[in-house]
């Protein structure tokens, strides 16, 4: 996949976000960038980047996020070290936002300087297999409202339908009409369909532009 | 194939009461179970249903009340220190005899706590929580589909028996993605509620909707009457999972997560040889008793795997009326026992075994 100096990462809570942004990191890494991954997602306190904090560290990936994530404290702040992302250009940045129009506030800081920059992606991650962006026109909407409150507009979509564990090879393919749809409607780019690199034999070559990612680590995933 | 959708358990409670009929929902948002307000503040609007943000936990609770005295499907939604503030509220549901729709997303406790899960408001949910005699039917999801079955279910348990039915969750079983299939839901219509106050059309004379007894004598029956519709909960309601308990020798008691994580730790306790299983109540209150009291003809050690200081395992002992040994497997605070621990205290179990 090709990065810009500043890859933002947006989309509805669930849609898997923070997979993504991290797949794009370890992907950005191991072409030989310095890479900061950015956490501002001041809405959800659970399943944030810092629960793959020693993955981050094994991979030389440094880690920007609230010194409150993954406490017993839920507060929306965010460190000083978060305007790292458009003073310091030597380093990409791949930011994960929260997951709706409030979360995406956080992103209006910076959206000034990352637009007057102009080397950045704002990134669509859609779920079609999520309750309330299981059509384009519910999608869209959700999307519409990030922009609005983040300040961005959005440059490109990945296709992330998933159902979890249990995703099927189907489950993926059933979904590329959905993502086009979106595309046409939002006039911006699928840049990649993501999905479980356990579905690689099954899917290469069946859908243009495919993003294997790795799932983060988490308890709850594990099988119980 | 079933169309299937990838939900938080949040959300599933959330859609599942919409299909069950509620097309109320008062609430006040606290954290991890904000998502359950946060879909129904999306939903309501475009189905002709109410979502209020309430001023408290207190005034939702109330809310519940007005609206289930009209007869209507009603529910709100907190995590533990919220539950506390609606407790008034719950009983006062009890002495009216009204059917309601609660539930708890526990978090760590006591007092503000934190937000990590937990399992430790058992007590509060199985005991009464709120002041006088009374039970709420309480319901111990173990997965996301669970859910939004047991809440279909927990509706048509309140308009049955007249009482409010509690979904006792914990911060995992809401904020866990997993898939769902709302389809398989089956809905019974909410029956008919010649008591509710819709209205007498001057046909009828006029419900009155009241925990209010002015005689000692009159207050007494009602509790008394009350507590035979209990019987009757205890008798048709009880629901419970047993998993490889056929030739079982330790028995693990869990519920909810702590259930899950069990399941590992049998498994490998079995390829290890050791003759352990599980029964997970569904249904808190009421109880297993049955099963839990058959049980203990053959089991020698009970171990009761909580997210609690152990308050399920008074419940075991009661139900086996102390006949074997007990262990309780536990962290709490936020934290979950790892499938290692329950292992590990099952191994310990099996060396001491014979007596």
């Amino acid at each position: 996949m090709k990065y810009k100096r500043i890859t933002v990462v947006c989309g509805h809570y669930g849609s898997g976000k923070t997979n993504i942004a991290l797949n794009m990191a370890y992907d950005l890494k191991s072409g030989g960038n310095d890479v900061t991954i950015a956490d501002l997602d001041i809405v959800n306190p659970y399943f944030r980047t810092k629960d793959s904090i020693d993955e981050l560290n094994e991979r030389g990936i440094s880690l920007i996020c609230s010194e409150y994530a993954g406490t017993n404290l839920d507060i929306p702040a965010m460190p000083d070290e978060m305007y790292a992302i458009t003073d310091d250009l030597t380093r990409n940045y791949v930011l994960d936002i929260g997951g709706d129009d409030r979360g995406a506030l956080a992103l209006g800081r910076l959206a000034p300087k990352i637009v007057s920059e102009n080397n950045y992606s704002m990134i669509a991650v859609v779920n079609m297999y999520r309750p309330l962006t299981r059509d384009c026109a519910s999608t869209v909407q959700v999307l519409r409202e990030i922009e609005y409150a983040g300040g961005i507009g959005f440059t490109g979509i990945i296709n992330n339908s998933n159902l979890g564990v249990d995703t099927a090879a189907g489950d993926v393919l059933n979904s590329v009409a959905y993502a086009d749809e979106i595309s046409a409607a939002m006039n911006i780019p699928v840049i990649a369909t993501a999905v479980d690199k356990r579905l690689k034999a099954e899917l290469d070559g069946k859908i243009n532009e495919l993003f294997y990612i790795e799932l983060q680590n988490s308890l709850v995933n594990k099988e119980c | 194939m079933a169309d299937k959708v990838l939900m938080k358990g949040n959300e599933a409670i959330a859609e599942a009461a919409i299909i069950a009929g509620c097309r109320h929902y008062f609430g006040y948002p606290i954290t991890p179970q904000t998502e359950v307000a946060a879909y129904m503040a999306k939903k309501m609007p475009k189905i002709g249903g109410t979502f209020l943000q309430a001023e408290s936990e207190i005034a939702a609770i109330n809310m519940v009340y007005g609206v289930s005295s009209a007869g209507k499907r009603v529910m709100t939604s907190s995590s533990s220190p919220g539950i506390s503030l609606k407790s008034e509220g719950l009983s006062y549901l009890a002495g009216a005899d009204l059917p309601a729709f609660v539930v708890n997303v526990q978090r760590g406790g006591p007092g503000l706590g934190g937000i990590q899960p937990s399992q430790s408001d058992y007590f509060q949910a199985t005991r009464g929580g709120g002041h006088g005699d009374y039970h709420m039917v309480v319901y111990a999801p173990a997965s996301v589909q669970e859910m939004a079955s047991l809440t279909v279910k927990a509706f048509e348990t309140a308009d049955k028996y007249r009482m409010t039915s509690m979904i006792l969750a914990d911060g995992t079983m809401g904020q866990m993605m997993e898939p769902v299939d709302l389809e398989s839901l089956k809905v019974n219509p909410a029956p008919e509620k010649p008591w509710a106050t819709t209205g007498t059309d001057k046909k009828r004379e006029h419900n009155i909707i009241n925990s209010l007894y002015l005689k000692p004598e009159q207050l007494e029956k009602v509790n008394f009457e009350r507590y035979e519709r209990y019987k009757t909960v205890e008798a048709n309601e009880v629901m419970y999972e047993e998993y490889l308990m056929d030739d079982a020798e330790i028995c693990v008691a869990a519920f909810g997560i702590a259930a899950r994580v069990s399941k590992n730790a049998i498994n490998a306790a079995r390829e290890k040889g050791i003759k352990v299983g599980m029964i997970r109540p569904i249904t808190l209150w009421p109880f297993p008793k049955d099963v839990f009291k058959n049980a203990a003809e053959k089991v020698h050690t009970f171990i009761s795997v909580e997210l609690s200081m152990g308050q399920m395992i008074e419940d075991v002992k009661l139900a086996t009326e102390c006949k074997a040994k007990y262990v309780l497997c536990n962290r709490v605070g936020g934290m979950i026992p790892l499938p290692e621990q329950v292992l590990a205290d099952i191994e310990e179990a099996a060396k001491g075994g014979e007596l």
